[in-house]
């Protein structure tokens, strides 16, 4: 954000520009300089109205839809009378609800943790100097670009219980190898949050590998000769300098794991026993699958209200950063 | 393009102990092997016959591409789809986002901080919640099952990114480029086009990039806004066919190599693009 204060210091050349225009057509200079600020508004106006639209629009509509009693016949008559708070009830007393909402928790801070610790370990392995690094960190991005819904379906094969290569590379050195990875309800959830960690790492990675060539080397080199510690200059220099960008890497990290849906879907469908089953999933499942869309609204507004509290904190992390 | 970025850090005593720095490289060969293994599995699986019946070997032995014949024959349609509503939404989001970042960053215009603090929160509002008031609009509008319908919201996924990108970009252009552009008697629109976008050009590759991978990767609004097989993408055929299909890993997979195809393309193309993307989009 520290680009806003930068832009609006840069701008006290403003008042000449109108004076130009001005020269030429002898007008109202009030009236010149709205027709300046409504060009200027041309600009903005397609990707403001396109936001309203997009993210403005259903927001409001999910809230009216959350009242509204949706069945499989609405989309044929298009009636969907109001129903008070009936769906939020519905919602509430069904224990899939608290399940949900329980192994989302589980699945956003199991996945956090992993993709940040392994993250940030390979982000310090990278600043060391050595042949071929460049290329190797590059790769390691490719996880990250492949569509989350085909890494989905490429773990799925992986975590075969009978034919999968993970089970019978266990087998092989003599480890359990017939772990039935996605199809218990013990263990899928472990597996699907394994998969996001995969999936994560890249993207902590090289966000952290960014921030860490930003703390300046003389720092730790101080700290060392003054016989600090690898792992203690590392814990007293590094981590409090690289604090902004490890709040900015949980918060991207949080906001997106917390609605994750096309991992689950390719992985389990959300099964067995709705094991890992979680509040985008159930959004989903209400909505689109019993075309309750009333009930979808509901976890989708809980889901929405998590976001917010974390796009609070978001906004204000970028805020503070910009001082 | 990165390993050239890399080189020019400050001379390391570690030059002269050369065995340890080889030691480094072997140690990020294991990583790189551990984290691109499913990668891998995913090639070697569509390259062997009958991949589901018997165990896999590690390396395919006799190579066998008729995963790919049948997964072309069978998913080359929605690649294609892919590929359009991806580029169509690529074009949607710069037609829509370029103007709107270069306003936001160069003009002074009361309420552009809120505008860029709406868009910063809208990347926060979950995909399945958007998706779950768009379909009942878009059965209003009659936009299920069309592919403008689907460029538009997949153009959503990149647009406040883009915006946030491209304005952190446009802000350092020095205002003095642009005013002699207009007094030498270019109008706002031509200014914007014929010096601001040019001088932005790296950022617009950057956000069109990033655009088209979320695009292409997009699964939720494919299988939340489309009822019919009229517009199926790649993502939604795979999906499907491992309902359908589930014993046959090999076309699968070959499906799913062929998915990914443009993400590696992309990669060794544009690798200072992408990494410039992912640490400027989310942290300035």
């Amino acid at each position: 954000m520290s680009s806003t204060t930068a832009s609006a210091a840069a701008l006290p050349a403003d008042p000449q520009t109108p004076t130009a225009g001005v020269a030429k057509k002898p007008v109202d200079p009030r009236s010149a300089k709205r027709r300046k600020s409504l060009a200027q508004w041309g600009f903005i106006a397609p990707a403001v109205i396109f936001m309203a639209l997009f993210f403005g629009y259903p927001l409001v509509r999910n809230i009216v839809m959350s009242f509204q009693d949706y069945s499989p016949s609405t989309f044929f008559t298009g009636e969907a009378p109001f129903n008070g708070l009936d769906n939020w009830n519905n919602v509430f007393s069904d224990g899939l609800f608290g399940k949900a909402l329980w192994q989302t928790i589980l699945f956003t801070v199991g996945s956090l943790l992993g993709q940040f610790c392994i993250g940030l370990a390979l982000a310090v392995f990278f600043t060391r100097r050595f042949p071929l690094n460049g290329i190797l960190r590059s790769l390691i991005l490719l996880p990250w670009l492949v569509p989350m819904v085909v890494s989905g379906i490429v773990w799925r094969r992986i975590f075969d219980q009978d034919t999968g290569v993970l089970n019978s590379f266990l087998g092989t050195i003599g480890l359990p190898g017939d772990t039935p990875w996605l199809t218990s309800t013990s263990m899928a959830l472990i597996s699907v949050i394994l998969v996001n960690i995969w999936i994560g790492i890249p993207f902590n990675m090289v966000i952290l590998y960014g921030g860490l060539q930003e703390v300046p080397k003389e720092l730790n080199e101080a700290a060392a000769l003054d016989g600090a510690s690898a792992w203690r200059t590392f814990r007293s220099v590094t981590l409090p300098m690289l604090k902004p960008v490890i709040t900015v890497v949980l918060v991207l990290g949080f906001m997106s794991t917390v609605k994750i849906l096309d991992l689950v879907l390719a992985l389990t469908d959300g099964g067995p026993a709705d094991s890992t089953q979680t509040l985008g999933t159930l959004t989903y499942q209400n909505s689109f699958v019993q075309m309750d869309f009333g009930a979808g609204a509901v976890v989708g507004n809980i889901l929405i209200l998590i976001s917010a509290v974390f796009a609070v904190f978001y906004l204000r992390v970028n805020r503070n950063e910009g001082k | 393009m990165a390993t050239t970025t890399q080189i020019p850090a400050a001379p390391a005593p570690a030059v002269h102990r050369p065995k340890r720095r080889w030691g480094a490289t072997v140690f990020g060969v294991v990583v790189l092997a551990v984290m691109l293994f499913p990668l891998y599995w995913m090639i070697n699986t569509a390259l062997q016959p009958d991949a589901s019946l018997v165990d896999v070997g590690p390396v395919p032995t006799g190579v066998d591409f008729s995963g790919f014949t049948s997964a072309i024959t069978e998913q080359g349609a929605n690649l294609l789809t892919s590929l359009a509503v991806a580029l169509g939404a690529v074009a949607i989001c710069l037609a829509i986002s370029a103007p709107a970042a270069y306003g936001l960053a160069q003009f002074n215009l009361r309420g552009g901080k809120t505008i860029v603090f709406g868009t910063l929160i809208t990347q926060m509002v979950p995909g399945i919640v958007i998706a779950n008031a768009l379909y009942s609009a878009y059965v209003d509008l009659g936009l299920v099952n069309s592919y403008f319908g689907l460029m538009l919201a997949d153009a959503s996924l990149g647009i406040p990114f883009a915006i946030v990108l491209m304005r952190s970009f446009m802000v350092s252009i020095p205002r003095e480029v642009i005013e002699a552009a207009e007094v030498d008697g270019a109008g706002r629109v031509r200014t914007f086009v014929q010096v601001v976008l040019p001088m932005s050009r790296n950022s617009l590759i950057t956000a069109g990039l990033f655009s088209f991978l979320y695009a292409w990767s997009d699964f939720m609004f494919a299988l939340t806004l489309n009822t019919t097989d009229d517009v199926k993408p790649i993502t939604l055929g795979i999906y499907q066919y491992i309902g359908a299909h589930v014993g046959d890993w090999g076309s699968v997979m070959a499906a799913s190599v062929l998915s990914a195809v443009p993400a590696a393309v992309l990669l060794v193309l544009s690798q200072k693009y992408i990494a410039a993307g992912i640490t400027g989009g989310s942290v300035k």
